[in-house]
């Protein structure tokens, strides 16, 4: 089918989950202090989201209406534990870096957002698209903000100092240059995704409300 | 048959069923998986010692631990002795065992395994607490590594630090549970831990102070090494403040001893 295209790409851009529909804003601004956390739950969410909307999808027609926000949750807590617990035992050092993580992938409002309004009526190919889609839309905002406070903030990118060394003066520091503790803080987060809002509705003037 | 899902009783018995079935594969999962996560968390209490006492694979700027594979060879032949000092509530010496005599009386628990939240909230109510102290040899020196727990911002942080017999911070190790990702959890990135090295825990006349992870303290470089303070990370005050406070309430207690080597 050509429409399946679009549940990948349309969550890019002009129905991104985080610029347009402002779900997972809170995880947004937690942990894109630095680019490689950024991209660590970029990853998580692909991979929750992907098989979560498979597993909702193939449960829609038993699931009953009157609980199903609970059966949802049950679903990603239960994904999240089940990988939680695999890591631990195979993979120690991995599940290390996303042991904190956890807790911010199930309270994720896209996941359950995806589930409720796509999963739960639509077949388990399509879902699996649509939470493929959406995860990478979410990523992509995670990793332009990730992308900037580092860069502004610590002047390091994935932990790489890139602009010079701010105590011995090399680089840009050397021209008085300064990294801006305030980037690391999140009000700063909300400030750099609403300009990217801001840029990206004026690209596309059709994503103005009235 | 199509089953109606709007009935109340349709949704009851899924209910229950899914509880069931979600009981059945978590319990499972878990009990097939915990000998290996105890095993692996052993290996890291050792690595972690380890590395407080400088025994690493650190590159020119992250922390890398001695590998799993030989964790457990290098901990028994860097650890010298594994004491372990009881303190009553008030921080007052009662007795100091051997790992051999600790271990007869415990069924064999190692030392390092000490639980220091429990041997923490015991000492809270009252109780007298469990103080282990992991006694290695590097460079000739005698190096003496103390476990330490506190909280963070949002969860448990500890850590190890290693000591020579003057309190001289000779290594320092930390971890968390869940501080921010590119703030908090910065306590276990180099930068941070190798400003301990060198650092003084005792004033010049002795008495114990403590290191302070400190806000605009004017020595960014760390260079003075008897200020007892270290340059705090931006936008992690409070992990900063809990690491200050672990330091400060836990290695007080091992005061008494070090004392005692001097006499």
């Amino acid at each position: 089918m050509a429409k399946d295209s679009k549940l990948i790409l349309d969550p890019l851009a002009d129905n991104n989950p985080i610029t347009i529909q402002v779900l997972g804003i809170c995880s947004a601004l937690a942990i894109t202090a630095e680019l490689e956390a950024s991209i660590v739950m970029s990853i998580s969410v692909l991979f929750v989201l992907g098989v979560g909307n498979v597993v909702i999808s193939l449960m829609r027609n038993i699931i009953p209406s009157k609980i199903r926000i609970i059966v949802q949750l049950i679903v990603v807590a239960t994904l999240v534990i089940i990988v939680d617990l695999i890591l631990k035992a195979f993979a120690y050092e991995l599940s290390k870096t996303l042991s904190v993580f956890v807790g911010l992938i199930i309270t994720n409002c896209i996941i359950m957002g995806r589930f409720e309004a796509f999963a739960l009526g639509n077949g388990p190919w399509r879902s699996f698209l649509d939470g493929i889609g959406n995860a990478l839309g979410y990523g992509i905002i995670l990793v332009i903000v990730g992308f900037f406070r580092e860069l502004l903030g610590s002047g390091t990118l994935l932990g790489f100092p890139v602009l010079g060394d701010p105590i011995e003066k090399t680089g840009l520091y050397a021209l008085g240059y300064e990294n801006n503790g305030f980037m690391l803080l999140s009000p700063m987060a909300l400030i750099v995704v609403g300009i990217i809002i801001w840029v990206q509705r004026t690209r596309n003037k059709d994503l103005i409300e009235d | 048959m199509a089953v109606n899902t709007e009935k109340n009783s349709y949704t009851v018995i899924f209910a229950i069923g899914m509880v069931v079935i979600v009981g059945v594969i978590l319990a499972g999962l878990f009990s097939w998986t915990k000998p290996m996560i105890t095993q692996n968390e052993e290996i890291e209490k050792q690595q972690n010692i380890l590395y407080a006492m400088g025994v690493n694979e650190n590159d020119e700027s992250s922390a890398v631990f001695v590998s799993t594979e030989v964790a457990s060879k290098e901990f028994a032949s860097n650890i010298k002795e594994q004491m372990v000092i009881t303190v009553d509530a008030n921080g007052k010496m009662l007795k100091s065992q051997t790992r051999d005599e600790y271990m007869a009386e415990n069924n064999n628990k190692e030392p390092y395994l000490i639980d220091i939240k429990k041997q923490k909230s015991n000492a809270k109510s009252g109780e007298p607490r469990q103080l282990p102290l992991f006694i290695g040899e590097k460079d000739g020196k005698k190096i003496y590594v103390a476990p330490i727990y506190g909280k963070g911002l949002w969860d448990a942080i500890w850590g190890y630090v290693a000591m020579d017999k003057d309190m001289v911070v000779q290594g320092a190790y930390f971890d968390h549970k869940g501080e921010t990702p590119g703030l908090g959890a910065n306590i276990k990135q180099r930068f941070f831990m190798d400003d301990f090295y060198g650092e003084h825990l005792l004033t010049d006349a002795g008495v114990f102070k403590g290191i302070t992870v400190a806000k605009g303290n004017a020595d960014p470089k760390n260079e003075n090494k008897t200020d007892n303070e270290v340059d705090a990370i931006a936008g992690a005050t409070i992990t900063g403040d809990g690491v200050t406070a672990m330091i400060k309430s836990d290695l007080k207690l091992y005061v008494p001893y070090f004392k005692s080597l001097k006499n």
